[in-house]
């Protein structure tokens, strides 16, 4: 589905501030495959899923992702093949607007926006239905401002809208690390949810090491700009966080888990 | 009887004015894009109205639609300069504003052009189709404000209808998101460079409609009719804003601006006539401006004091 082939990636060249953060970075996702993945802070997590979203350009090597390469597609184009959520509740969603009209913009994903009324009757129908999917009471709320909802609300909005229309592959860059515990297992149990309803290729970024292991079918642990432990199946689901800290140390030479980590 | 005569005045060119302040209201409110072009293409659309009237004898109304267009060209070029060439966005409205300037002065060949010939104005033309004044049993004046009332209040329903219309569109709501959150658009599929874009030629275009209006119904286009032009369209929008508050739908939102528009050029009248010059009226904007600014901060202010006094 994804193949991520030797991709290098280095932020601010030739300056005091030079940081190499992907150095020949390969992965390959098989479809239906959720993916978490772990590692410290810099190890390349979030810009790896910012290079699949276009938000950064690799310096060298491709992304093909379910046969076409988007490795230098503008990040409009290539959204339509791609469902996103942020870490930040803000990002995914526009606080002005209605819940309805929020949604209404996820659905047109990929599609031309032209003189077209923006929300159909049958839509609003649709969103009710999709809204009580995720149980907050958001389906009667369906002209309130998206400012109004919690954060957790928003996360879960921001869910739905990037699965309304049916994303290739579902980037979650940390999204339930700004809520509280009990907001963020339930953004949680949600996104497994419509990840297993809707049988989606996924890569959910986490600090949280318990949920890594918890969720999906494939752990990967990342150091340093490259992938160091790649682990699926009944092996993934045998580890414990102890495992994991130990394989964490071992990589880095000690100095890797830090307090969030261990806490988390 | 002449405070009110100049009441009725105040109104005729708050409704012409009101739809400036719909151009501002896009950019500054909706697209939260603050756009310094607004100046230029005022002058702009008042300078095409007159060359095509004045100069090449054309139908006032239609000289409307190309100043507009003119208006909505000038929207595209701060667009480009921002998306393309990444120049911020106030520095690149107000490179457009300052070569509107020249443009302005090239397109008249001078700095005042007034619309000489008696039918040579939207007014006119509909006050021939009437009685004469005398007939109607008032002075000639009160009918040429009357008329203007009456085209001011069709233009600004129109174009109330047409930016409701607009912002319900998928594109509207497009750019309506790109002004709240464009990583979110992006996100989306959307490529928020175009959505700016189309947001200024929209406004622009308003704005150059609207000069074309306050041209035609004041006798005459001056190059620096845009001066002060974004505080003027700020102090409709931040009177209306104050009077309904803000927790209003869309179309009544525009329909605050119109009023918030016809008193602004109330307060000035109410000015000019206790006595102040109208050289003084830029800084009596800026001074409504900020009066009208501070009130929300105001009033808030009272109320943590009564909340600290509970």
């Amino acid at each position: 589905m994804l193949r991520i082939e030797k991709v290098y990636k280095t932020f601010n060249p030739g300056t005091i501030n030079e940081k190499r953060v992907l150095k020949g970075l390969s992965l390959h996702l098989n479809p239906s495959d959720f993916v978490t993945v772990i590692g410290g802070n810099g190890a390349g997590k979030s810009t790896t899923l910012n290079m699949i979203a276009g938000v950064h350009v690799p310096d060298a090597g491709n992304i093909i992702l379910d046969g076409v390469d988007i490795t230098g597609m503008p990040e409009y184009e290539r959204a339509k093949y791609l469902g996103r959520v942020f870490q930040d509740p803000m990002m995914g969603t526009a606080a002005n607007m209605e819940i309805q009209e929020n949604l209404a913009l996820a659905f047109r994903r990929g599609e031309k926006r032209g003189l077209r009324w923006g929300i159909s009757k049958e839509e609003k129908i649709k969103y009710t239905e999709a809204l009580k999917i995720l149980d907050l009471g958001l389906e009667t709320r369906l002209t309130s401002k998206v400012g109004l909802l919690s954060g957790g609300q928003r996360q879960a909005l921001t869910l739905l809208m990037a699965t309304l229309q049916r994303p290739k592959l579902l980037l979650l860059d940390e999204h339930t690390a700004a809520l509280d515990p009990k907001t963020a297992n339930k953004v949680l149990e949600i996104t497994e949810h419509i990840v297993e309803s809707n049988k989606l290729t996924a890569l959910m970024v986490t600090h949280n090491m318990k949920n890594a292991i918890q969720y999906g079918n494939r752990l990967i642990m990342m150091h340093e700009g490259k992938i160091i432990y790649d682990v699926s199946g009944e092996e993934k689901k045998n580890l414990k966080v102890a495992d994991l800290l130990a394989k964490f140390e071992s990589a880095s030479g000690g100095e890797f888990a830090n307090d969030r980590m261990i806490l988390s | 009887m002449n405070l009110l005569l100049a009441i009725l005045g105040a109104m005729s060119q708050g409704l012409f004015w009101a739809i400036l302040a719909f151009g501002i209201y896009i950019t500054f409110r909706i697209l939260n894009f603050a756009d310094m072009t607004c100046e230029g293409s005022f002058a702009t659309g008042g300078s095409v109205c007159a060359l095509l009237v004045a100069g090449f004898n054309w139908n006032p109304f239609l000289s409307l639609i190309v100043a507009t267009l003119a208006g909505m060209a000038a929207g595209a070029i701060t667009g480009l300069l921002h998306t393309k060439l990444k120049i911020p966005s106030i520095l690149a409205g107000i490179l457009t504003m300052i070569s509107l300037y020249s443009i302005n002065l090239r397109i008249m060949g001078q700095s005042n052009t007034p619309f000489l010939r008696d039918k040579s104005t939207i007014i006119t033309l509909i006050k021939d189709l009437l009685p004469p004044a005398k007939e109607l049993g008032m002075k000639d004046s009160t009918l040429q404000i009357l008329v203007v009332i009456v085209l001011g209040v069709l233009f600004s329903a129109l174009m109330i209808g047409f930016l409701y219309w607009f912002f319900g569109t998928e594109m509207g709501c497009a750019i309506r998101a790109t002004g709240n959150n464009e990583a979110m658009v992006r996100a989306q599929g959307g490529n928020t460079n175009k959505y700016i874009i189309i947001g200024l030629v929209v406004s622009n275009g308003l704005i150059a409609l609207s000069g074309a209006l306050v041209a035609q119904s004041q006798g005459y286009a001056d190059v620096t009719m845009g001066v002060g032009a974004i505080v003027i369209g700020l102090a409709s929008i931040i009177i209306g804003e104050v009077i309904f508050h803000k927790k209003i739908s869309f179309a009544h939102k525009l329909i605050a601006i119109i009023v918030g528009s016809i008193i602004y050029r109330i307060i000035i009248a109410l000015v000019l006539h206790i006595g102040l010059d109208t050289s003084d009226l830029k800084l009596l904007t800026a001074v409504v401006v900020a009066i009208a600014l501070s009130i929300p901060v105001l009033r808030k202010k009272k109320v943590v004091v009564i909340q600290e006094e509970e």
